[in-house]
């Protein structure tokens, strides 16, 4: 358990609902939701065996102090943001980025699943795009392949080939690039001041030590 | 021309449906002068296109036979039939009203005999029906029409064929040079019936309604259930005519819904627990009724007529709001969701699915021609601002046709109070 969780366990005791209210993005909505099921008959992972909890029986968990069984959950995480349900939501909830406040808050307070591809992903992503305030996509594309293994991102790799070559020929991607550096923002220093300022005004809106 | 005899004593009354025929016969039965204006070539509005009323489920011919009893004896209530009311002037006690009325093309020497329609040879859709059929374009809207007065469709008049039917009308009844009329009337106090419509089916684009054939609404299987409707009362889907025996349900199709309506519209869950019958009645235990709802409102006293459908075995209830419908090859509309009562997953093909479609206002608050407030859906709220207009069944919100009834008496006696301090300053 880390320190996060629990000085949030501490500070919500059981009130999981006000805890997701007020850390999770969008977290507000949640109480709106009617339990009308269309988000979940709309869900494309509807039948996939990985979509443990559709999102209205995620908000129902909330609702009910299912902690643990919310914030372990897959369900977030599955998201493709098709947007199905939030366009036919009939009380017009955000429930796509509502799953998405509540990965979030899963993984800042240290308790998103382990092993999570789609957290793999985001992780990847977003260390790669804020180290020099561009995506380095030849470093971006090496670390998401070559994460189960060589012999895996070798396979990987040369089933993409042709669309690398592509790419490469139409001047979308630098070969260079995987040797480092790659291209950067102009002002580096200023996008970590920033991304730095914007972590701690949310800590100090949510309440809690960055 | 059309003359009309009206004063600031008069009231009149916009829209001749269940709720704008009651205001007017009530206002008329302490006295008053009345003049009862409908847009439909016949009065009695969406309540003669259903086939039965739900809790006590009889016909609503027979309520509107009264009513037409009342109205024919009355000589204090003048009908204006194809008539629409494009403006209003003037104040409290003093109004001046601009009524468009379209031509019938048959005058008051019909006697229904029907020999205009025998000779007619192109069709038209059949309003009444919901277009779900063709009528002749010379036609009674429905068997209990009133007036009792055949009707000539526009699209004919100019050609050959109208002068044929002219021709075959022993009476002297059909007169081909109508027009388009305006009267001016005055009136001391207006009850606004326009009532509802119900909503766009094909806006809720996950249902597919007007693209699938065998997804129809509510109003619609009404028709298919009446014996006066397109197929004689026989639960046949329109597809292919077969018989529809697996019937689905929908709830809240528009209503509650952001989207679409704001409100609950209140009648679609009776209205879809009543229709589970005419499933029964029409195919006894063959027929099968399955209702997916958020929750079912069936308010005070009808909660008996609920309990005793859900004691049917073959009604079946699923908490759901149906997320979308497909097509199978063989044109069974397949229902996709989740049923919230254990998180099931359900893909379920039926014959033929009912849109429990909701209410909306027919003429919106914004498009009276007169200052009034209306709320966000779009009905007539009571109101000081709406000084001598009074709103009455459901213009002012979605109302069963007993609270319709219940609300235009409301609105008929504040008219009258009205055109009694008119005529008491007078006197």
């Amino acid at each position: 358990m880390s320190d996060m969780n629990q000085q949030m366990t501490a500070k919500y005791k059981n009130n999981f609902l006000k805890e997701i209210e007020e850390q999770a993005e969008m977290g507000d909505w949640v109480k709106m939701c009617m339990q009308c099921g269309v988000c979940s008959g709309s869900c494309p992972t509807n039948f996939h065996p990985g979509w443990d909890h559709p999102p209205q029986e995620i908000f129902m968990l909330i609702r009910a102090g299912k902690r643990d069984e919310v914030l372990n959950s897959q369900s977030m995480w599955m998201c493709t943001s098709c947007y199905n349900c939030y366009v036919r939501c009939p009380r017009k909830i955000p429930i796509t980025h509502i799953m998405h406040g509540i990965a979030e808050y899963a993984y800042r307070i240290g308790r998103a699943p382990k092993n999570q591809p789609t957290l793999h992903l985001s992780q990847t992503f977003w260390n790669n795009c804020t180290k020099n305030g561009r995506v380095n996509e030849v470093q971006l594309t090496q670390t998401l392949y070559f994460k189960d293994g060589i012999a895996d991102g070798i396979k990987k790799a040369m089933a993409m080939q042709a669309a690398a070559l592509g790419l490469v020929k139409a001047g979308r991607l630098n070969p260079m690039e995987a040797l480092g550096g790659g291209h950067k923002c102009k002002d580096i220093k200023g996008i970590h001041a920033m991304l730095a300022k914007a972590k701690e005004l949310e800590a100090k809106r949510k309440g809690r030590t960055a | 021309m059309t003359s009309v005899v009206a004063t600031n004593q008069s009231i009149l009354v916009v829209g001749g449906g269940i709720a704008g025929m009651t205001a007017a016969l009530e206002a008329a039965e302490t006295g008053k002068q009345v003049v009862l204006v409908e847009k439909n070539p016949y009065l009695g509005g969406r309540t003669v296109q259903l086939y039965r009323y739900f809790p006590k489920m009889c016909h609503p011919s027979c309520g509107l036979e009264i009513n037409l009893r009342r109205l024919k004896a009355n000589p204090r209530i003048q009908v204006l039939t194809m008539a629409e009311v494009t403006g209003i002037s003037g104040a409290k006690g003093n109004y001046s009203v601009n009524v468009k009325l379209a031509p019938r093309f048959v005058n008051e020497n019909c006697t229904a005999c029907g020999e205009c329609n025998r000779v007619a040879t192109t069709e038209v859709a059949d309003a009444f029906n919901y277009n779900l059929g063709k009528v002749k374009a010379a036609y009674l809207p429905s068997d209990m029409a009133y007036p009792q007065r055949y009707v000539i469709d526009p699209s004919v008049i100019g050609s050959a064929e109208a002068d044929t039917i002219k021709a075959a009308c022993k009476y002297g009844a059909i007169d081909l040079d109508m027009k388009e009329e305006t009267v001016t009337l005055n009136a001391g106090a207006i009850v606004w019936a326009t009532g509802w419509q119900p909503y766009d089916a094909e806006k809720i684009t996950p249902y597919r309604y007007g693209e699938f054939k065998n997804v129809i609404t509510n109003v619609e299987f009404e028709r298919l259930a009446d014996p006066h409707g397109p197929t004689g009362g026989k639960i046949l889907r329109p597809s292919d005519g077969k018989e529809a025996k697996n019937i689905a349900f929908i709830q809240c199709a528009g209503s509650r819904d952001e989207n679409h309506l704001r409100h609950c519209s209140r009648f679609c869950c009776m209205a879809s627990l009543k229709q589970t019958k005419y499933v029964q009645e029409a195919w006894g235990d063959e027929g099968k009724s399955t209702i997916y709802y958020i929750d079912i409102r069936a308010i005070d006293r009808f909660e008996d007529f609920y309990q005793e459908v859900k004691a049917n075995p073959n009604v079946c209830f699923v908490k759901s709001k149906v997320a979308r419908i497909s097509e199978d090859k063989n044109g069974d509309p397949r229902l996709w969701g989740v049923n919230t009562e254990g998180y099931i997953r359900y893909a379920e093909p039926h014959d033929l699915v009912v849109l429990a479609v909701g209410m909306e206002p027919s003429v919106k608050g914004v498009d009276i021609p007169a200052e009034v407030m209306s709320d966000s859906s779009g009905f007539l709220m009571a109101d000081p601002v709406n000084a001598g207009i009074f709103g009455a069944g459901c213009a002012t919100n979605a109302l069963d046709v007993n609270r319709a009834v219940q609300s235009a008496t409301a609105a008929a006696l504040r008219a009258v109070q009205v055109v009694n301090k008119v005529a008491r300053a007078e006197a």
